[in-house]
């Protein structure tokens, strides 16, 4: 076990620095900052004078490992637009989407594992085929598009829910969080909906999927042989037998849900990290762009070490590295 | 003569498809006796599984039960409603599948799966559900079965699976344990092993069993009766020496010739040519009739049950009788 979980560790850090070297080469191939951060009237000697402050005059090796030196001591630079630590910035925004995202990929598996067994479980029940009308639903309509039908509806229609914003926020370690009030949590519903319906869809599918064929398993039938009831087959054999795939899709939902709620979070006003990257993608914010990748490869990195480890903890078999 | 502990009579099961109706299982009738041993051989598809499962109350659908009764312990089980079903499966009558690798949960260790078969039928405490897996263990042959019971499927050879299976069956006492095959994926050696080793168990629980396999010359060396099964119905059924000896049906016939023992030395083996039917377009008449050399014009109408004392055949032109005295 333990030499599992530094195997995986090692694995993490090689993928890290590749990562490291490919955001920053390749943010560094798109456009020129100078030209948007020093006004066009600016004479040679000032323009100048940004370069070498910027450290845009060094080789590219060299700024990469300042770059990369800078980085473990946790400083990821200043932002060339606000001209404050990008850290601070992007640390800003980031529980803003991490609340959002996280209420939206945890409601969408639960819901979506539930319903998703139910319809396995009863194919043929016409509850089942309402589910699945509902799961090729959300796989098909455009998230933009559910997104404005929502605010229309409940925000502007019925007047139930605000259209956007994150409402009354409480300080949890010198954090804005909404979640905690009844008012942001009245933000959160239609935003974390817009962003949990194509993951619901894909949860219904992938435990419906699951339920099908491990119900008609030697496993489940030896189990009924037992006189185990229907209850326990599903709680204690159907769950456990269905939960590798679930729990993989459920990591990778919520690291490029993390990165990528830009649509969500642009059409309901949330500050979260998605508007702010695509506003320093326009201006060509450089240490933004390059530290919010680090960062989204750090989560999705993190997060897949957690998944291995909970694989670890829950299926013998990769714990004990066997083959079968 | 005391009461059987499992008495089915023409149990009929069938699955209603979109191709037709498949008559699984059609007409099949036999008594078994405290810690008796039957086994119920024939070709693949011919309504084996189907008839253990049908025993069980566990016919997926689109299959049912048609027709017919099974009296476990005097109790009528097809008419009993699903809950008074689940009390008795695992408790008076059990079933344990081929293929081991695919029976135990994975995920869950051997004293977990064995502490849930428990649970079904009884409230335990933990430690003497424990004594009581590590002591059926044991019983199936498996060493320092307390250890062994935190252990996982994967760390079990095949033989050892299949032992734990028959562990978890065994686990009530039940009056009755059905065996689809269980040592037909197994080592040549092992499945010996176990053979005899379930035999030894039936003996001393009084536990009665129907063997299943399609291989006649396993079940001959563990069984007491044999129920020949082809199509879906019993063609031929009575004590195992007298039907290996003296075949009345020209398929139960043409099995025992085909056994490997029954060869004269140089002599190639003989196969009963052609293969079984498909169950959605049985001829009406005889199922046998297009394989078999002794069909006529009579057999164009489905053979009767001809009882002769403890054995019983289903044949119009049975082979043997005129040769010899029957037994
Ligand atoms: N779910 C089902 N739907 C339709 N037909 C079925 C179903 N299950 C079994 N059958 C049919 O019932 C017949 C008997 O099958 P069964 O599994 O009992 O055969 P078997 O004697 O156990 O064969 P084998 O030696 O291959 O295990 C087969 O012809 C099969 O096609
Ligand atoms: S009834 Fe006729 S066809 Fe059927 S086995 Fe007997 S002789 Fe052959
Ligand atoms: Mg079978």
């Amino acid at each position: 076990m333990l030499g599992f979980i530094i195997q995986r560790f090692l694995q993490a850090v090689v993928v890290m620095a590749v990562m490291s070297v490919i955001v920053f080469c390749g943010v560094y191939a798109i456009g020129n900052p100078i030209d948007i951060v020093i006004p066009p009237e600016a004479t040679e000697d000032i323009r100048a004078e940004a370069i070498r402050r910027l450290g845009l005059d060094r080789p590219l090796y060299e700024q990469y490992f300042i770059f990369v030196g800078n980085l473990l001591q946790g400083d990821l630079g200043r932002s060339f637009v606000y001209n404050i630590p990008v850290l601070e910035l992007i640390g800003g925004r980031l529980p803003a989407t991490l609340e959002l995202v996280l209420i939206s990929v945890v409601s969408a598996t639960v819901l979506g594992v539930s319903l998703g067994i139910y319809a396995g479980y009863r194919p043929d029940s016409w509850v089942s085929k309402t589910i699945m009308a509902v799961s090729v639903l959300g796989f098909s309509v455009p998230s933009f598009w559910v997104g404005l039908i929502l605010i229309l509806f409940f925000a502007v229609h019925l007047g139930w829910l605000p259209a956007g914003g994150r409402g009354d926020t409480v300080e949890i370690w010198g954090v804005a969080w909404s979640f905690p009030t009844l008012d942001g949590l009245s933000h959160i519903v239609l935003p974390a909906a817009n962003l949990a319906l194509f993951k619901l869809a894909m949860m219904i599918r992938l435990a419906r999927a699951g339920t099908r064929e491990i119900m008609l398993t030697d496993t489940i039938k030896f189990a009924r042989a037992a006189g185990l009831s229907e209850a326990t087959i599903l709680r204690r054999h159907l769950l456990k037998l269905i939960s590798i795939p679930i729990i993989t899709v459920f990591g990778l939902e919520l690291g490029s849900t993390l990165a990528f709620a830009v649509v969500t979070e642009t059409i309901f006003s949330w500050p979260g990290v998605g508007k702010l990257i695509i506003d320093s993608i326009t201006v060509l914010d450089r240490p933004v762009m390059v530290a919010y990748l680090i960062i989204v490869a750090f989560l999705f990195v993190t997060i897949n070490f957690v998944i291995d480890l909970v694989f670890a903890l829950i299926d013998p078999r990769v714990r004990h590295g066997a083959s079968a | 003569m005391t009461e059987p502990v499992l008495s089915v009579k023409n149990l009929s099961t069938h699955f209603f498809t979109r191709g037709g109706v498949v008559k699984a299982v059609d007409g099949v009738s036999f008594d078994l006796a405290r810690g008796e041993i039957m086994g119920l051989v024939g070709e693949s598809g011919s309504g084996k599984t189907v008839t253990g499962f049908s025993l069980i109350g566990l016919v997926d659908a689109p299959g049912r039960i048609v027709e017919g009764s099974v009296k476990l312990n005097g109790t009528e089980l097809t008419t009993l409603s699903e809950k008074a079903m689940r009390t008795r499966r695992g408790n008076e009558i059990s079933m344990i599948f081929q293929d081991p690798i695919a029976t135990l949960n994975p995920m869950l260790t051997i004293g977990q799966q064995m502490k849930l078969a428990i649970d079904a039928h009884e409230r335990l405490s933990p430690q003497a559900a424990e004594a009581r897996s590590a002591e059926l263990l044991t019983q199936v042959g498996i060493p320092s079965a307390k250890a062994r019971l935190r252990a996982y499927p994967h760390e079990f050879s095949g033989g050892m699976r299949q032992r734990v299976a028959i562990a978890i069956a065994l686990l009530h006492r039940p009056a009755v344990i059905v065996a689809d095959e269980p040592t037909t994926a197994l080592d040549v050696s092992i499945q010996a092993q176990i053979l005899f080793q379930m035999r030894d168990l039936a003996r001393e629980t009084g536990t009665a069993m129907i063997w299943i396999s399609h291989d006649l010359a396993v079940v001959s060396s563990l069984a007491s009766k044999l129920a020949v099964m082809y199509a879906g119905r019993i063609v031929e059924q009575g004590p195992t020496a007298t039907l290996l000896r003296d075949p009345r049906h020209p398929y139960t016939a043409g099995l025992i010739a085909s056994l490997p023992a029954m060869a004269k030395p140089g002599t190639p083996l003989t196969q009963i040519p052609g293969s079984t039917p498909s169950l959605l377009s049985l001829p009406p008449g005889c199922p046998f009739a297009p394989r078999c050399d002794h069909a006529d014009d009579v057999c164009k109408t489905a053979p009767a049950l001809t009882m002769q004392g403890n054995r019983g055949w289903r044949c119009y032109h049975p082979v043997g009788q005129d040769a010899g005295v029957p037994a």
